[in-house]
């Protein structure tokens, strides 16, 4: 297994007790790049995020991080934002910065705070008061405000109006830290397709494609999202 | 200005967008461009496709980087008409064959040309 690329993973299996969610997953995710994890619903993307994050433990199979299986040294390098939050919403946002300075050394709190500021965002605001797409920015923020080696962001434009998925694309191009890799997963691709290099395309727990989205445009002629539609037909 | 087609690949099309901004001036002969950050976030796309759009457009010689400066138009006037030319030759070329794929002659398309313009004054 490749130990320089930030995922590598090799008959990855998960099961959950009738249920195979990831069938043996092989595929390497190089540094520097923004992926897209692509699939329909059911295809096993946030199962194999929560394996990435190192919530969950695979059944079968090897999956490194950064080099690491994933545990205390792993979780260090990543940055996840989970499909749901996992924020009490009787929090205030100067709680939650105190809290993840507290957590991880990598926060950069006062990126995080010019940020918010820029929003309009008020600190002593509780997460309960704000509307949906808010509180999808405020956890972006925090998450994209850790100098990681790997985001992994699980549905991060899903639920918002387009302004808002516009506001999360943006802090995403202009905040992951160098040679930093996020992986997003979506079936929102065709607001995506611009801001990724790669994709990779689940189905039923295995891969069907990985491939940077200029070469698939070049060689079909068509879009991400349309190949995707074809591939994916009901 | 950033418009992105899904039929072809993306950094082609940032090539394109930018040469016509440099050729039309949006960027002066000599000027600075913003940073590959900038630029991606203003074209919301992809900060290593836009890198790759800016190497095609130092193999072009429209760009040169500068080690810590970032990177500046040519001040080379000459290379810039020259690729000017070679822009508007290529487009004269598609319009040409469109024309011919509608059965018009030469003499038709001077023509349509000339009446045009008489009707744009």
């Amino acid at each position: 297994m490749n130990r320089d690329a930030i995922i590598s993973c090799q008959g990855l299996q998960k099961r959950y007790s009738y249920k195979l969610a990831l069938n043996g997953l092989t595929l390497e995710i190089p540094r520097g790049k923004i992926v897209g994890l692509l699939g329909p619903n059911g295809s096993g993307k946030t199962t194999f995020i929560k394996l990435v994050s190192g919530l969950l433990t695979p059944t079968a199979g090897e999956l490194l991080v950064g080099g690491h299986r994933p545990g205390v040294e792993s979780k260090r390098i990543v940055s996840y934002l989970p499909e749901r939050t996992y924020l009490n919403d009787w929090m205030r946002v100067e709680g939650i910065l105190e809290m993840f300075s507290d957590f991880y050394p990598d926060f950069n709190e006062a990126k995080a705070r010019d940020m918010l500021a820029r929003l309009g965002i008020n600190l002593k605001d509780k997460l309960k008061t704000m509307s949906k797409g808010t509180k999808e920015k405020v956890q972006l923020i925090l998450v994209m405000s850790r100098e990681a080696e790997l985001y992994l962001l699980d549905e991060p434009i899903g639920g918002v109006d387009p302004a808002a998925r516009d506001y999360i694309l943006d802090t995403i191009i202009s905040n992951y830290s160098e040679n930093a890799t996020v992986l997003i997963s979506t079936h929102l691709i065709s607001d995506i397709e611009k801001v990724l290099d790669e994709v990779v395309f689940i189905k039923n727990g295995q891969m069907v494609l990985q491939s940077s989205v200029d070469d698939i445009r070049a060689s079909w002629g068509i879009s991400v999202d349309q190949l995707f539609r074809e591939e994916f037909r009901c | 200005m950033w418009k992105i087609e899904s039929d072809r690949p993306i950094y082609l099309q940032l090539v394109e967008t930018l040469q016509q901004q440099i050729l039309t001036g949006v960027y002066p002969p000599g000027g600075k461009l913003p940073s590959v950050r900038d630029l991606a976030a203003e074209a919301a796309v992809n900060p290593n496709t836009m890198q790759k759009a800016l190497g095609e457009l130092e193999r072009l010689g429209l760009v040169y980087a500068q080690r810590t400066a970032g990177r500046f138009i040519t001040d080379d006037r000459e290379r810039l008409e020259q690729m000017k030319e070679q822009l508007a030759a290529e487009q004269v070329q598609i319009f040409l064959k469109k024309m011919s794929e509608m059965g018009l002659s030469r003499q038709d398309v001077i023509a349509l040309l000339e009446r045009a313009e008489k009707e744009m004054e």
